[in-house]
């Protein structure tokens, strides 16, 4: 607590904070005035004194008319979303069941798998992106949705299965002794009882999950070629930048409106969000 | 309803040998208390019953039925845990007819079951509550209603007055009991609070290191305790110990320690003979030491000094040092005694008990 | 205690319904397996073909020959690939240190109660949150060296007179990256240092306070360590995904200019991808595993240590 002056509280931290507000934000200002600006407005260079950048006056729906008409945009995001809701549903039905099985079963190889999947954690895609394109194509999968459906799992699933056994493991385990002394098979203790509780737990994983698959790039520039099965950061870079050309408006109408969806789905689950990066680090 | 037989029972862990051997029969119908320190193997036998642990030897029965290889839900046993273990997700009938929903009982037959336990517990208006509404007091008696639904051979508790509070704990121990009367099941009780013990069980178990160190009646228990250590758990405040040697003088034995010299009582002296020249243990229990009014019998008097006094109004605790240790004298709350003042203390001769010195069994027992 | 053994007494073994389920590793193996097949078949195996792969020549579309170590030979040589290290390295421990700090810092603010707290927490992480190409689009944008807004802010406050070629120049190029990494990863670092200061009980401030510590002693004494377990675990995760980024560069600069800003991934993406040659961009790939398994397995003996001070 910063007691005392008025001043100390301006200086340590109203100021600070700002700083840190606009720094983390004017991207996104930047983003949505850039989306909304005329071209004649947008290439003007800087040291220009017509250059004015923080507003507009003449806001204009061009760039967004463009990536609606000359471009499969819809499509992009239809695919991303697509992709990301499949892949989420799989890693948290697989997730939760290796969670619940690592946190509260006792069998030999518990501890051994556990660590195993905590290993495939640290792998990271732009490790296996190579050979796994290889494979991609010797299975026919290139350029469908399903290529990235199989594969973003992988760096998913040891990220929810870590995140529920954090959860799994508070949840008291007299809860599924009782149900288990009141007739309910290990199974069915699982369903009815240890799931339910944990359900907090669920979310933040799906949340999770479901912005990492928004946020993957490298597997979906691989594996996809074909403009209509692009996702909407692969669409956007190919196909609104045009050798060494930049169509900065479409661009940032895009990039914009690809950013849109996540943030929507995010705002409302932040608190399940924080919860499931603390318990992430928590351990 | 049926019987519990507790036959050989030991318990492993790696290289920790929790149950040593434990044999009990519980009657049909009976309560029973297995009590003592943390660690003694109470709880861990009764996670044997309930079939939460294994069982590294020996068997045990519920009825007829050898349940060694059955899992809990196969046993007919329900269960009250010390965190009550309510469903948090679910409402208080939800909560109550989980096992007869996993049992597959039919629709109406749980209504029944669960309105009819709610009525006996008083919770009927807490039906469609969830737990996090509901009080401590509350929410015990929605874990004790999901055991009686039920229906089941035995209950078990494991120390489920624990986390009430002083006053609420008084109250539901006299419920508990109505309960029981109004019941009958047979009932397996565990906790380390020996008032609890005392007041609940129709037979008591005092357990400690996973060991039985005795079986009885509550009053057995506190009149003639085996050894030391059930000597000194039963009864509060604690039963006073004193080393004395014994000595032989003119034909009469004597219990004699550098602050006392204290006749042996007749009715013990058989007992006592051949343990003459050898050290052994005196025990008394507070309310059975007096202030000395001149009328006590021979040799049963000592000097002390009192260190502090304690008024409760229905009695007064008097801490004293006797030589070199000190002792626990319950005396008559009119008493006038202050501190750091010599007082002569009188025992009650047939309230003395002797226990060996190694074995620290009761001398009088044998 | 003597059990008795009246004749009327029986004794049934009781046997327990064939339940397949109820075993403890039976369940478990099936809540695993599907886990355990999806890893197998797009992690375990494509690490395996990975490591093949950087032993043979193969390229894109024509089959390759065991070549040994070769390609790592080769590499060694490779004065881009000198390059790719220094500049990973760097790359990853001045944004590290700078989130570490810039997060910290942060937490610390966030940790008040405040008007809009909530609101500002939310936002706060949208920069972790959005897809990160396109905010380096923004980005891009935004230091593009005809129209770039920040040059004109620098201007403005007459921090600079002419020019500054954020993605232009070398060194500058290094520094793009970098502000554009610690911008994505303040965040991250903020919200969970966050959650580690409130574990942090607030009576021992005030107890250390009472007994006359400053501010800055009472962070370093109190907080600091108290913090230093979930402060690893953030540091930890942060290493792995900086050291194998690819997003943030490939969209600003592609690795240029000369190779100033090349980095393990984009250099394997370039090679493999970009020139098909398979085998040489998975060597480079495969090189990263080693060094990134010796900095995991250091900081897990740390943190290992931290937790049982």
């Amino acid at each position: 607590m910063i007691e005392g002056a008025k001043w100390r509280r301006w200086v340590y931290f109203r100021f600070p904070m700002a700083l840190f507000l606009i720094f983390l934000l004017f991207p996104f200002y930047w983003m949505v005035i850039t989306t909304v600006r005329p071209d004649n407005e947008l290439y003007i260079p800087w040291m220009r004194p017509q250059y004015k950048p923080l507003w507009t006056w003449n806001p204009t729906l061009v760039h967004l008319q463009y990536l609606n008409n000359e471009t499969t945009f819809w499509l992009w995001m239809w695919n991303t979303t697509f992709i990301a809701v499949v892949s989420t549903a799989i890693s948290l039905v697989c997730g939760v069941l290796a969670g619940y099985a690592l946190s509260r079963l006792n069998f030999r190889l518990a501890g051994l798998l556990g660590t195993g999947i905590f290993v495939t954690y640290l792998v990271p895609q732009t490790l296996l992106f190579i050979p796994l394109a290889e494979i991609i194509r010797t299975y026919q999968l290139g350029d469908t949705p399903w290529s990235l459906i199989l594969t973003y799992p992988t760096f998913l699933i040891p990220f929810v299965t870590w995140l529920m056994m954090g959860y799994f493991k508070a949840v008291p385990k007299e809860l599924e002794e009782c149900a288990r002394i009141d007739g309910a098979s290990r199974w069915e203790a699982m369903l009815y009882i240890i799931i339910p509780v944990a359900v907090p737990g669920i979310l933040s994983a799906m949340i999770f999950a479901f912005t990492l698959s928004w946020n993957e790039f490298i597997y979906a520039l691989v594996f996809l070629s074909s403009p209509e099965q692009k996702t909407v950061p692969v669409g956007v870079i190919s196909e609104l930048v045009r050798g060494d050309v930049f169509f900065w408006g479409p661009l940032m109408a895009g990039a914009l409106l690809g950013s849109i969806p996540v943030a929507i789905v995010y705002s409302f689950f932040v608190e399940h969000y924080v919860s499931g990066l603390t318990g992430s680090v928590k351990g | 309803m049926a019987q519990v037989s507790i036959h050989n029972v030991h318990k492993r862990y790696d290289d920790f040998h929790a149950v040593k051997n434990v044999s009990l029969e519980i009657k049909d119908t009976e309560f029973m208390v297995l009590v003592g320190p943390s660690g003694c193997g109470k709880t861990t036998t009764l996670r044997m019953v309930a079939g939460l642990e294994s069982i590294t030897d020996g068997h045990i029965k519920i009825g007829d039925l050898i349940v060694n290889d059955l899992p809990p839900m196969d046993r007919d046993i329900a269960m009250v845990f010390q965190n009550y273990a309510l469903y948090p997700h679910m409402s208080v009938f939800d909560n109550m007819a989980f096992g007869l929903k996993m049992r597959k009982f039919q629709k109406a037959e749980i209504e029944k079951r669960v309105q009819e336990a709610a009525d006996i517990l008083g919770i009927r208006d807490h039906l469609h509550r969830k737990p996090r509404q509901l009080s401590g007091g509350q929410r015990q008696r929605v874990a004790l209603g999901r055991a009686i639904v039920r229906h089941p051979q035995v209950f078990l508790f494991d120390e489920p007055l624990s986390n009430l509070d002083a006053k609420l704990r008084v109250q539901t121990r006299v419920e508990l009991k109505k309960l029981h009367n109004r019941l009958g099941t047979t009932a397996i009780y565990v906790t380390h609070d020996q008032v609890e013990a005392m007041t609940l069980g129709d037979r008591v178990v005092v357990m400690k290191d996973g060991i039985v160190q005795q079986v009885g009646e509550p009053l057995d228990l506190y009149n003639t305790p085996a050894n030391k250590f059930v000597a000194g758990f039963i009864g509060s405040p604690a039963m006073n110990f004193s080393n004395v040697r014994i000595v032989e003088d003119a034909g009469t034995l004597w219990a004699e320690n550098p602050g006392m010299r204290i006749k042996v009582p007749d009715h013990l002296v058989a007992r006592m003979r051949p343990h003459t020249g050898k050290p052994a243990t005196l025990g008394v229990r507070p309310e059975d030491i007096s202030v000395a009014n001149g009328a006590d019998p021979v040799g049963m008097t000592f000097e002390a000094l009192t260190e502090v006094v304690e008024r409760l109004g229905s009695e007064t605790l008097l801490d004293v040092r006797v030589a070199d240790g000190t002792m626990v004298a319950s005396v008559d709350p009119t008493s006038t005694a202050r501190i750091q003042e010599k007082i002569q203390l009188a025992f009650n001769p047939h309230k003395l008990h002797f226990f060996e010195d190694k074995t620290e069994r009761s001398i009088n027992a044998l | 205690m003597a059990v008795s053994t009246a004749s009327a007494e029986r004794n049934v073994m009781g046997k327990p319904k064939w339940r397949p389920l109820e075993g403890e590793g039976n369940l478990a193996f099936l809540l695993l397996l599907p886990t355990l097949v999806l890893l197998g078949m797009f992690i375990a195996y494509p690490f395996l073909r990975g490591i093949m792969l950087a032993v043979t020549d193969t390229r894109v579309g024509i089959p390759g020959k065991w070549v040994g170590l070769d390609n790592f030979a080769r590499l060694f040589a490779d004065p881009i690939f000198h390059a790719v290290v220094k500049n990973t390295f760097l790359y990853t421990a001045v944004t590290t240190v700078f989130k570490l700090a810039l997060g910290l810092w942060l937490a610390l603010l966030l940790n008040r109660n405040f008007k809009f707290k909530a609101f500002t927490r939310a936002f706060i992480l949208l920069p972790f949150i959005v897809p990160t190409v396109l905010a380096c689009f923004a980005w891009k944008w935004m230091f593009d060296p005809t129209f770039s807004v920040v040059n004109w802010m620098l201007w403005k406050v007459g921090l600079i007179s002419s020019s500054i070629n954020w993605l232009g120049d070398g060194d500058l190029a290094m520094l793009s990256i970098i502000i554009v990494n610690i911008w994505r990863g303040v965040p991250f670092f903020a919200i969970s240092l966050m959650a580690g200061l409130q574990t942090i009980s607030p009576d021992l401030n005030e107890a250390a306070a009472i007994d006359g510590a400053k501010p800055l002693q009472r962070f370093w004494y109190i907080t600091w360590p108290l913090l230093l377990p979930v402060t690893m675990v953030v540091v930890l995760f942060s290493v792995i995904q900086t050291f194998a980024d690819f997003q943030i560069v490939y969209v600003l600069t592609g690795g240029g200019p000369a190779n100033a800003t090349h980095l393990f991934a984009t250099y394997a993406y370039q090679l493999g991808i970009g020139t098909g040659l398979l085998s040489q961009g998975a060597a480079v790939s495969l090189a990263m595993f080693p060094l990134l398994f010796l900095i995991v397995i250091f900081q897990l003996m740390y943190i290992r240590r931290v937790e049982t001070r």
